[in-house]
């Protein structure tokens, strides 16, 4: 099946001071409509460039690609331009105009492709109540958050009704509440719209979030591709092993979401082992002891002051003399022990 | 010893001052706005880079601002006589002032364009703007502020340059304070034509930079 974006034997090189440098070799994608796509490499894999590369704002060295089934490599400069409003961009630092306010940014596309600018107002308050931003209008884009500046750049890439939006980096700006509120904005505009998503980024997390499928680049190679699901599950190479478990430590802010979950109306507590403590299996010999069950919602080592140190949280059971006397237990043999009520650091 | 005819001269003198530093201005930024955008547009990393363009329009600012103003003053009295029909006067200095203040122009115009950022231009690019688009509507929106900075210290240059012109006969102020000041020895009026200067660069200073502060949106 033919995508809405298929890119063939993609190579990119730059003439530098130093020498040739090839930052991208080979590279083969089909993206079908509808799918949201991510593009995952560490800095300097070369994805910023092969995104630029699918709006032609970078011609590939060799190699072809084609927005639905034409060849950009065959266009014209004017034809490009025209095929350019099919595909928006927004960018990791927003790339707004500082001088014109919210609603003028968002109009300037279609000001460009030739709207009436009553028109293009008219279409511009719509989209920012899609975004949720319609009292900032008259606002300039120095007065906003990071996160809104990403809305308003997201605004003006839906004004010309594109079929495809690219987003480079859209997300690595921002803080991890508004990346989640962001992700769940592109995904709205995919389902709603129909319109098909390429995300370039260097978190797992990103692409987990919201992609269907992703490819990974490493070293300006496609490295693997596929369903995200497939890749997650079963990572092939050392590059996607790599960015999977990198993936999990920015993924910590939404498990510690799960976690206060659980402890919701639960006693629980925060046990600290240091290095002599550890000898002896102290939750085993304590469950074994009170025959009542615990559950340990977390473990983890952290290097204090240069010493390994262990942390457990754990839930009690709901008896209140075995609380007290598990407590004291712990407290006994050397742990430092405390009350945690829905929080975890 | 202060007549009313004093007065009255000082008057025309700042007159004949704010004219000759008005036009200039004018006149130079009709040759060096489109002279710097064409620079900045066809460097390097501009965006219709053009290594040809850019060399001839470089090398040519280059040989115009390094001939001294009194030089130029002289070396194109043929084209001010062509023009203006004589060599004297304030009428006749705007030739050559507009001569000087171009390349200058032109030079602050470009280094006001290069300092927008690259991003929003690609931005514009990514949404099918052609180069005349993202030059109007992008470029000089975008360096506004910078632009005007500029305009400010091109008056206050070329008003400096004005006076410099009363060595030959120029008109205006300058003109004032070398006839009665130099060449005559009247001190009180060579002081009172160099306080009238210093107030007009003060004035366009403080207009110009408030101005821009004013149309500044990035705050």
């Amino acid at each position: 099946m033919s995508g809405i974006i298929e890119v063939r034997d993609l190579s990119k090189t730059f003439e530098t001071d130093d020498g040739k440098v090839e930052a991208l070799q080979n590279i083969s994608l089909s993206i079908q409509a509808g799918d949201i796509y991510g593009i995952i490499g560490m800095s300097g894999a070369g994805k910023s460039t092969l995104v630029r590369c699918l709006n032609y704002l970078e011609r590939p060295t060799s190699g072809t690609v084609e927005i639905e089934g034409r060849e950009l490599g065959t266009l014209t400069e004017s034809q490009l331009r025209e095929i350019r409003r099919d595909i928006s961009m927004i960018f990791q630092h927003f790339n707004l105009l500082m001088q014109k306010n919210v609603i003028d940014n968002i109009c300037f596309p279609l000001v460009i492709g030739g709207m009436k600018k009553k028109e293009a107002r008219k279409r511009a308050e719509e989209l920012l109540e899609i975004v949720e931003l319609s009292e900032k209008a008259l606002a300039y884009p120095a007065q906003l958050s990071g996160g809104q500046k990403q809305r308003v750049a997201i605004a003006r890439a839906l004004a010309a009704n594109p079929k495809i939006l690219l987003c480079d980096e859209a997300t690595s700006a921002l803080d991890p509440r508004t990346t989640q509120s962001i992700l769940r904005l592109l995904q709205d505009i995919n389902r709603n719209y129909g319109i098909t998503i390429v995300i370039i980024t260097h978190e797992m997390s990103v692409v987990r979030e919201i992609c269907s499928h992703v490819a990974i680049i490493g070293e300006g190679h496609l490295v693997e591709q596929g369903r995200v699901a497939d890749i997650f599950a079963h990572p092939k190479t050392p590059e996607a092993k790599e960015l999977i478990l990198k993936g999990n430590s920015t993924d910590r802010r939404t498990l510690e979401d799960r976690q206060r979950e659980l402890m919701k109306g639960k006693c629980c507590i925060r046990i600290v082992f240091s290095v002599n403590s550890s000898f002896e299996p102290v939750i085993a010999n304590m469950v074994l002891r009170f025959g009542q069950p615990i559950n340990i919602l977390r473990a983890d080592t952290k290097n204090v002051e240069g010493i390994a140190r262990g942390e457990m949280i754990l839930s009690l059971p709901d008896d209140r003399e075995v609380q007290e006397k598990m407590k004291a237990y712990l407290t006994e043999r050397g742990l430092a022990v405390e009350e945690v009520n829905g929080y975890v650091d | 010893m202060w007549t009313s005819d004093l007065t009255l001269m000082m008057l025309e003198g700042v007159r004949d001052t704010l004219l000759m530093t008005l036009m200039s201005t004018l006149f130079g930024y009709l040759i060096g706005l489109p002279w710097g955008i064409v620079l900045a547009v066809t460097d390097k990393p501009g965006i219709r880079p053009n290594a040809v363009v850019y060399k001839i329009l470089d090398v040519i600012a280059n040989i115009m601002r390094s001939i001294p103003f009194l030089i130029l003053l002289i070396l194109v009295m043929p084209i001010t006589r062509a023009i203006v029909g004589k060599t004297t006067g304030s009428a006749a200095t705007i030739v050559p002032l507009t001569l000087a203040a171009a390349p200058f122009i032109g030079r602050m115009i470009e280094s006001s364009i290069k300092e927008v950022d690259h991003g929003v231009v690609e931005a514009a690019q990514s949404m099918g703007a052609g180069t005349f688009t993202i030059i109007w509507k992008v470029l000089l929106v975008e360096a506004r502020t910078s632009i005007l900075v500029g305009v400010t210290i091109a008056i206050g240059t070329i008003l400096g340059y004005s006076a410099m012109a009363g060595v030959v006969g120029g008109g205006g102020l300058g003109d004032i304070a070398m006839r009665y000041g130099y060449y005559r020895y009247e001190t009180l009026i060579m002081i009172v034509s160099v306080v009238l200067l210093v107030i007009l660069v003060q004035i366009f200073q403080t207009l110009g930079m408030r101005l821009s502060a004013k149309l500044d949106k990035r705050k």
